[in-house]
């Protein structure tokens, strides 16, 4: 992975100094709240209902065990002994101190690690593939690109004050697994016919208030000018885009009110001196880049170690992980192990100190001392051998790290909701585990497949709402009880759609019972070879309509109402509060 | 005082701003040094253009290009932050230096606070009028918090990687 030089260390460095006295201001009364919000934010901390969170860059989700060690500490001595890996490959600490954030950044810095533009106006972290490198249907290897995008877009002078927050992911497979549709900026770094490396350039695509699908604005952008045209790209949003209305903000809104081929005129006529000028990229840089992404000395293996299918018959739950959780490697007789940070009954995303010092363990044993942190909240080792699966998963087993559920119903994507969030209307992760309880049964799982089930406690869409098979949106009423909305029809991927609403909101306990009607209906009609989402695209919505909203709910409303307090977290203390 | 050339020295021209009751057209120009608003000099460009000591300053939403033809009359070209949460200004400068060419002094005026003044000098601003309620000393700081930069912008204007030998990995695939 890529190591700091002693550029990129005095950069970071001088931000921890730079912070600090920023923070010294700020406790001084020097500096007014209004005017820390927009530093502050630069740096990824926020003031949230209990306490500062912080959130830390992992750029493109890529870590190495020294690092997920680092997180162990900070987790133990400046939080509650846990942290939330989020949707855009970071990690969150939600129980901070304003006067320790100076020492975790400093801390983070000895690690090679920062926060820098983890919220704010500005362009945020990287995400990318989280099987960039190992993946079998890779055309050409993202990181590079990334951490040279990371490197371009950190302190950026002119797009620190841009109109509203600014997301690029970069994918380089075949199959996008870094959701590029959904962002600001999305990148394919591909080949042309003639064998060069290149951007297919995505443009506009969000979620939030007003989920769109990303327009190509180029089909192909030569790697020498990526820098340039994405510089061009946020050139013309800074200056045109809206700043009246918040909501209305984001890039997609003015891609849309412009269309795309006049924003594409624009951007164009921006570029047209700034290509092949000093910002292009050059061959020296990029080797540079790419020296740190070679190949881990690989042993000469082959695939289908005959004890891995001995033991796979012995024990079924090996099986059932194998299956779900291990992926193919681009390299014979290695495999890409998915650990699952969704066990049901835990906050989706969330790891323990030990979780983590436990990862970073295994990581060192088992893959070259390195981790990914996927979009879905879960973490990654990219190269495992596969004659290792069996110890690996034993030792992993005994950190709960191993329920065999990724893709499936229970690996839901969630926001941490209005527990902690003070833009959330209702309470997302209380949710995420009644409904993985609910299906907790790994039969019943694995009987249902492939399905993803996204959880957003408003519309602001941190859990991704729109782009789950299954969305689930807390939404506000008058009477600030918590009220949910759920969609279907949503994808991420080649074959991305946003979902669509199906009827009136639910409260709270009808929540799981809705979904367990959605999969009745697509038990009921799916063909052999159908997951729930290609169900929904040939019936329509029609059927899970109907069903849904044929009986009414009351009796389950009671059972669960048995099991939790009801009344909305927003308001008071929490009645649910992870791991204390 | 403003910051110049980054040093605190002692500033003689005045801003003229719009009041509600003041159009383009109508309002008054003192005499002295006095940078005005865009629109004032399209309306009164015949009368002002014979004085040798006025300024323009361009609102965040004003396009840096209506001053093409102009750009090289003025000594002092002022860009307005109405709040520091407005970046427009940023993509002003560079437009004003990169793309018209502007060499004289370019000054950030309205919220302006330390911590813009690093990127604003990278973008181009080379005189800076903090806000009056904060110390100038202070102020002046913020264009040296950081010793390197990684991108292009108009100052520097090559890339780290153009500028230094960086070192690659020399021990690629192997993870310490």
């Amino acid at each position: 992975m890529y190591r700091y030089d002693e550029y990129d260390q005095q950069i970071v460095d001088e931000r921890v100094k730079q912070y600090r006295d920023q923070v010294r201001r700020r406790l001084s009364g020097e500096l007014t709240e209004e005017e820390f919000l927009p530093l502050r934010l630069q740096n990824g901390l926020y003031m949230q209902i209990h306490a500062y969170m912080l959130r830390i860059a992992v750029p493109y989700g890529l870590i190495s065990s020294k690092q997920m060690r680092m997180f162990a500490h900070i987790a133990r001595k400046y939080d509650r002994g846990y942290g939330h890996f989020t949707t855009r490959q970071n990690i969150q600490f939600n129980w901070l101190k304003l006067e320790d954030t100076p020492d975790i950044l400093a801390d983070l810095a000895s690690v090679e690690m920062h926060a820098i533009q983890t919220s704010g106006n500005c362009v945020r972290n990287i995400t990318s593939d989280e099987f960039a490198g190992v993946a079998q249907d890779e055309v050409v290897d993202p990181r590079p690109y990334a951490e040279i995008l990371r490197q371009w877009s950190t302190f950026h002078p002119e797009f620190a004050y841009l109109p509203r927050k600014f997301k690029i992911a970069i994918s380089g497979g075949k199959e996008d697994r870094a959701a590029i549709y959904a962002h600001d900026i999305g990148l394919a770094v591909t080949k042309n016919t003639q064998g060069e490396v290149g951007f297919r350039v995505l443009v506009g695509g969000g979620l939030g208030r007003t989920p769109i699908i990303g327009s190509e604005i180029c089909e192909f952008v030569p790697w020498q000018h990526i820098l340039t045209y994405v510089e061009s790209i946020l050139r013309v949003y800074n200056q045109y885009g809206r700043r009246d209305n918040k909501y209305k903000a984001r890039i997609k809104i003015l891609v849309k009110a412009l269309g795309v081929d006049e924003f594409r005129r624009k951007v164009e006529a921006d570029w047209a001196d700034l290509k092949d000028g000093h910002g292009t990229l050059t061959s020296d840089e990029v080797n540079r880049v790419t020296s740190f992404f070679v190949d881990p000395s690989y042993e000469t293996l082959t695939d289908h170690d005959p004890r891995l299918n001995e033991f796979k018959a012995d024990s079924r739950s090996f099986s059932n992980w194998l299956s779900c959780n291990v992926k193919p490697h681009r390299i014979p007789g290695y495999a890409i192990v998915v650990l699952s940070l969704k066990k049901p009954g835990e906050a989706p995303g969330d790891a323990t100190a030990e979780q983590m010092e436990a990862v970073a363990d295994l990581a060192d044993r088992y893959s070259f001392g390195e981790l990914r942190i996927t979009h879905k909240q879960n973490l990654v080792l990219a190269d495992v051998r596969q004659k290792d699966l069996v110890r690996l998963w034993q030792e992993s087993t005994e950190h709960e790290l191993t329920t065999p559920n990724i893709g499936m119903l229970t690996d839901i994507i969630s926001c941490p909701g209005a527990e902690f969030c003070t833009l959330a209307n209702a309470r997302s992760i209380p949710l995420a585990k009644v409904i993985s309880e609910c299906f907790e049964d790994l039969d019943y799982q694995h009987d249902i497949g492939e399905v993803t089930l996204n959880i957003s406690g408003c519309v602001n869409a941190c859990g991704q709402h729109h782009i789950g098979n299954i969305g689930i949106t807390g939404v506000e009423k008058k009477d600030h009880d918590e009220w949910y909305q759920v969609s279907i029809g949503g994808a991420e991927g080649n074959d991305s759609s946003i979902s669509k609403i199906i009827g009136p909101s639910f409260t709270f306990n009808q929540v799981p019972e809705v979904i367990q009607r959605l999969i009745h209906v697509y038990l009921r009609e799916r063909t052999e070879t159908e997951c729930f989402i290609d169900t929904v695209r040939r019936i329509g919505h029609a059927p899970f309509k109907e069903h849904v909203y044929a009986t009414d709910f009351v009796a389950q409303e009671e059972k669960v109402a048995d099991k939790h307090s009801v009344e909305s977290a927003q308001y008071e203390i929490p009645f649910y509060s992870p791991r204390f | 005082m403003i910051i110049k050339n980054k040093t605190i020295v002692a500033d003689d021209w005045t801003v003229l701003r719009l009041k509600e009751q003041d159009t383009a057209e109508s309002a008054i120009v003192a005499s002295g040094k006095v940078i005005v608003p865009l629109k004032v000099w399209q309306a009164q460009r015949e009368t002002l253009q014979q004085r040798k000591d006025i300024g323009v300053w361009l609102a965040s939403d004003e396009c840096p290009e209506d001053l093409k033809g102009d750009i090289h009359k003025f000594s002092v070209v002022a860009v307005d932050f109405p709040k520091f949460s407005d970046g427009r200004g940023y993509s002003i400068a560079y437009n004003l230096r990169a793309r018209l060419g502007y060499k004289g002094e370019l000054r950030a005026i309205g919220d302006v606070l330390r911590d813009q003044l690093f990127y604003m000098q990278r973008v181009g601003f080379d005189a800076f009028a903090p806000r009056p309620d904060r110390k100038i000393e202070d102020a002046i700081k913020g264009l040296s918090d950081f010793s390197e930069v990684y991108q292009t912008s108009f100052d520097p204007a090559l890339p780290l990687f153009r500028r230094t030998q960086r070192k690659g990995n020399s021990t690629a695939g192997t993870v310490q």
